[in-house]
């Protein structure tokens, strides 16, 4: 254990780049490829996913006096699940069409690793504050690489961004396998090569 | 004879046409995280087929009794405290957590059988095997088994939810192997840097994904032709 542990400001900060969930971390992933052919499903699903982890991150550190080192994942894995199925209700009551668009992905957040690995690296162990502090930075560091691929399959692959159209049919030929599974994969893989030489260059410019 | 053609289907659905990792995205954490050797990918692949199936028994029956709208045996408690008869109930809200809890003791359960009767395999599997709890390929076995249970009027029976998850679970399979495979051969090319490790790996998944596009339509021709072989 480190001399101290770190502060609410560090914790919100490290979420966005640092310790970015998607970019360095590789958690979360069925999502990102999942709902990411459109803006908005792919937003939706941003905010479920934060709704459920500052939640979640706020139950767990409350309770974490009470917590037994065997029974924690359950507990956390208990918690996690109430709040899905609030959110899931939440969902299909007030935008019920893109519930349905998003389908069995809302449940799925249950099984998201970024919000079980948060509960327990830094709700179980740290206050209220950092731990909303925590959750809230790395909300917005899952909520940045989903609209990155969102905005780069939905624009070649409709035309379109968060539904509005932006690239005229006439000059831009839709790229049909964008909106597809594979597009997903494309993306995502060229975007982590990308952010992978960004990270090298600019090591090896702070090394010279 | 209707009913093992409409089987083959659900198979041939769940396992090419419709793969759970590379059309629906479920499980990409093991399919990127224990595929770099052939001889694991096949254990991790064979370890989620067992628990799906496992799963998808106990969900199913959980489903099926107790939490789908007008299932006998709350209707049937209800009826023994003196409730009225034309009350709806719907306890379709607990699926989620009973969900969860049966894959958690699921898991459990299968890593005590492999503690006690088959230790080495037990050990070289170390921290994935409770890490399958997590894996989304589970869940969501269970979630596609609820989804047919919802709508009354073409309930799934035992036999359609079990071959759903067995032929999901093989998919999984063939998806990881096959990607291990390339991964072996992968490691003799020379690969750009940035590209290393996840990058490539998506790369390649997503190239596997065009390939298994081709198997669109394969249910419906094989359904026809076993059909016109029947008639």
């Amino acid at each position: 254990m480190a001399a101290s542990e770190p502060t609410a400001l560090e914790r919100f900060i490290n979420g966005i780049l640092p310790e970015n969930p998607v970019f360095r971390q590789l958690l979360g992933m069925c999502p990102v490829l999942a709902v990411t052919n459109g803006m908005k499903p792919a937003m939706t699903m941003a905010a479920a996913t934060a709704s459920v982890l500052i939640c979640a991150n706020i139950i767990i550190s409350l309770i974490r006096g009470f917590l037994k080192p065997h029974l924690r994942i359950l507990v956390f894995t208990l918690t996690i699940a109430t709040f899905v199925t609030i959110t899931d209700r939440f969902l299909a009551a007030y935008v019920y069409t893109m519930s349905k668009q998003l389908g069995p992905y809302v449940p799925l957040i249950i099984v998201n690793c970024l919000i079980i690995s948060r509960c327990e690296i830094c709700a179980s162990k740290q206050r209220v504050s950092v731990a909303i502090a925590d959750a809230v930075g790395m909300s917005i560091g899952y909520a940045l690489p989903l609209a990155c691929i969102a905005t780069v399959r939905e624009l070649l692959g409709s035309g379109t961004w968060f539904g509005c159209p932006v690239l005229a049919e006439s000059w831009w030929p839709r790229w049909g396998i964008m909106v597809l599974p594979p597009g997903g994969f494309l993306v995502l893989g060229i975007l982590l090569a990308t952010s992978e030489w960004y990270t090298h260059r600019r090591a090896a410019r702070a090394g010279m | 004879m209707e009913t093992i053609i409409n089987l083959i289907q659900i198979a041939l659905l769940a396992a090419l046409i419709n793969n759970f990792v590379l059309h629906y995205f479920v499980g990409i954490c093991p399919f990127l995280g224990v595929s770099r050797r052939v001889d694991m990918a096949v254990g991790m692949g064979c370890a989620v087929t067992f628990v799906i199936s496992l799963a998808a028994f106990l969900s199913w029956t959980f489903t099926y009794y107790l939490l789908r709208p007008e299932a006998p045996l709350p209707a049937w408690i209800w009826k023994l405290v003196g409730g009225s008869a034309d009350a709806k109930i719907d306890l379709s809200v607990l699926s989620y957590i009973m969900y969860i809890f049966v894959i958690a003791s699921s898991v459990q359960f299968v890593e005590m059988y492999l503690r006690k009767f088959f230790p080495s395999l037990y050990k070289s599997f170390g921290v994935f095997l409770p890490l399958i709890t997590t894996n989304c390929a589970i869940l969501f076995a269970c979630l596609e088994i609820m989804k047919q249970l919802q709508n009354p009027n073409e309930l799934w029976g035992l036999h359609e939810a079990l071959t759903l998850a067995v032929a999901g679970g093989i998919g999984f399979t063939i998806a990881i192997t096959l990607m291990a495979g390339l991964r072996e051969e992968l490691d003799l090319c020379d690969v750009p840097k940035p590209f290393q490790g996840p990058g490539i790996a998506l790369v390649i998944a997503g190239i596997m994904a065009m390939a298994f596009m081709g198997f669109t339509g394969m249910d419906q021709g094989v359904k026809n032709a076993l059909s016109s072989l029947l008639h």
